[in-house]
């Protein structure tokens, strides 16, 4: 019987077929770790007595969370990591030269198609838009990992997703994740891998990385898009390393197939305080709010940035609104410079952060207070993630999070430019 | 292994951020984070943990991020082990990790705060010694047994070396 593409990665690393649900070890291609998790990764290193990772091109450590750093503390955990990345020769992003580590280390071309990554962060399923398969794992995993260059996997089941059509102008990728985690819930997903397939191509890459990151948030292993043109092309003039993309085969068995129709979703959002607690937003009462997120690993890329700005062009953000625009990395900050976005955002009434997690996880840059609500591209409104347990966040695309930012309550783009869906 | 104690009681969907919030990241020592966790569910929980309880939990306990705070303040705050209808996978991969039991039980119904409840992980039973009803746990897999009585991954791997040498 032929092989799921999660299975046909996992089977070419461990040398034999394998089959859901089974154990196995793998060897692993790339190994990351962040500036909250990499100093505990880094103990299990040190625990293990290890002496060198075991490819230290393969081993990056990215700071991004608590970056540029917020406090004393902060600064503490990223001289450990710093520290460490400079003692092995491995991969390290100071802060002027990364940015966000989900998407920084695609753009810089270090997680490729076909390949197994590990990273101690529950986005690092962001890399199955290339067609990778990569999960978040604890700091521990990611310590042996990086001193022995495997790790042990439970073969996940596939949960096909085929996509048909194409997706009307406000609706996003970040529509299509939020509209698959209403269906399957929570954690209906748990040990489990999407794979997306039908009419892949309707997805611009940007929107790919968008569904494939919040893949966990339905408690997923991974999803996993098959490589197509548009991410060879992407990587023709950024892979690190030589790689061989991988397909499923024609007859896979799958657990389930779900289809979504793309023509179909509507801008979503995502109500307090489960990213499956979704709802059309023109069918949302009016929602007041004090702030706007526009970023993170989930829609801090450059689509998300335009859509942003072509809703910001020639407007204002409301007067008691507070929005916050965060590019993913520097390249994409330097971008928005080059390229006029940035003024757009600043006569907009927005400010330009630099790259970092930031107000994602409640870090800083735009922490709530107490009874505030938010509506943000992040990837989770649990209780207390952005700031004190008594304020809200709204998960939405970036085209929603803009609109709502000049309204000064939740709305979609559509209000603002006159059209009715369709 | 058997573990004792009086239990304790949260609801479906305790994500990571309730566990342990990320103002706590700044550190990874257990006793400190022991001291906050479960704060994000309820400021008052942490001073209700009694050394030795034993958590009961509903589905999906530890979704959310990966941080392994999460087990260390659980470990911190004295929790002997969590029984859950269903774990989060990355929250159910580390608490393995660091050795601490984490036991899935998806028929777990009716054992309510501050009953005496056994765990019995080699017979696969969990008893609620105060209502006398047993409950049968998802068995694991004979390495992940063999991780968790190693005390967690890096002693593991360190047994297996001496073994190989
Ligand atoms: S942007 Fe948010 S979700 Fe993404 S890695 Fe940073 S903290 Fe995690």
């Amino acid at each position: 019987m032929g092989m799921t593409l999660v299975e046909a990665i996992i089977a070419r690393h461990a040398g034999r077929t394998v089959a859901a649900g089974e154990f196995v070890e793998v060897p692993v291609d790339f190994v990351l770790a962040n500036d909250i998790t990499a100093p505990l990764a880094i103990r299990a290193f040190r625990e293990l007595g290890v002496e060198r990772v075991f490819d230290p091109e393969r081993v990056a450590l990215v700071p991004d969370h608590f970056t540029p750093n917020k406090d004393v503390r902060s600064a503490e955990q990223c001289r450990v990591t710093r520290e460490f990345a400079r003692e092995q020769g491995i991969h390290y992003f100071e802060v002027g030269h990364g940015g966000i580590e989900h998407v920084l280390l695609p753009e810089r071309g270090l997680v490729l198609p076909g390949e197994i990554v590990v990273g101690g962060d529950s986005h690092t399923c962001t890399y199955g838009a290339l067609g990778a398969f990569a999960t978040g794992m604890g700091s521990t995993d990611v310590g042996y990992s990086m001193a022995t260059g495997k790790t042990w996997v439970r073969v996940p089941k596939t949960i096909r997703v085929e996509l048909r059509g194409l997706l009307s102008r406000w609706v996003m990728g970040k529509d299509v994740v939020l509209h698959l985690i209403e269906k399957v819930g929570t954690s209906g997903a748990n040990w489990c891998a999407f794979e997306f397939g039908g009419e892949i191509g309707s997805l611009p890459l940007d929107d790919r990385f968008t569904v494939a990151n919040m893949a966990v948030e339905a408690g997923a292993t991974a999803g996993l898009f098959p490589p197509d043109e548009e991410v060879l092309a992407y990587l023709e003039d950024r892979a690190a390393r030589p790689f061989t993309p991988l397909y499923p085969d024609p007859d896979a068995s799958y657990a389930e197939v779900i289809e979504v129709d793309l023509g179909n979703l509507r801008p979503l959002v995502a109500r307090p305080h489960s990213p499956a607690n979704v709802v059309p937003v023109d069918e949302l009462d009016e929602v007041p709010i004090d702030q706007v997120v526009i970023g993170s690993c989930t829609n801090g890329r450059w689509r998300d940035l335009l859509m942003a700005a072509e809703v910001l062009r020639g407007r204002r953000v409301h007067p008691e609104v507070r929005c916050v625009v965060i590019p993913g990395t520097q390249g994409l900050h330097l971008r928005a410079v080059r390229e006029g976005l940035a003024e757009v955002f600043l006569t907009a009434g927005a400010v330009l952060s630099p790259p970092t997690c930031g107000p994602c996880l409640g870090g800083h840059m735009g922490v709530l207070a107490a009874g505030e609500s938010c509506v943000s591209t992040t990837n989770r409104n649990f209780r207390g993630r952005m700031g004190h347990p008594e304020s809200k966040v709204y998960l939405a695309n970036p085209a929603v999070a803009a609109a709502s930012a000049v309204l000064g309550r939740i709305a979609s783009p559509e209000e603002l430019f006159g059209e009715g869906r369709g | 292994m058997t573990y004792e104690g009086r239990t304790l009681v949260v609801g479906d969907d305790v994500d990571t951020d309730a566990i342990i919030p990320a103002q706590y990241l700044v550190t990874t020592d257990p006793t400190e984070l022991g001291r906050h966790c479960l704060q994000g569910l309820d400021p008052a929980l942490p001073g209700k943990i009694q050394t030795g309880a034993i958590l009961v939990a509903g589905r999906n306990f530890g979704c959310g991020s990966s941080r392994e705070h999460a087990v260390l303040a659980l470990k911190g705050a004295g929790i002997r082990c969590v029984v859950a209808r269903s774990f989060a996978r990355i929250f159910f991969r580390n608490a393995i990790n660091l050795g601490f039991p984490v036991i899935e039980c998806p028929g777990l119904e009716g054992i309510e705060e501050g009953h005496l409840v056994s765990v019995d992980l080699g017979a696969g039973v969990i008893r609620d010694i105060s209502t006398q009803r047993e409950y049968r746990m998802a068995r694991l897999p004979h390495f992940i047994l063999e991780i968790l009585t190693a005390g967690g991954l890096v002693p593991w791997a360190k047994e297996k070396e001496a073994r190989w040498r």
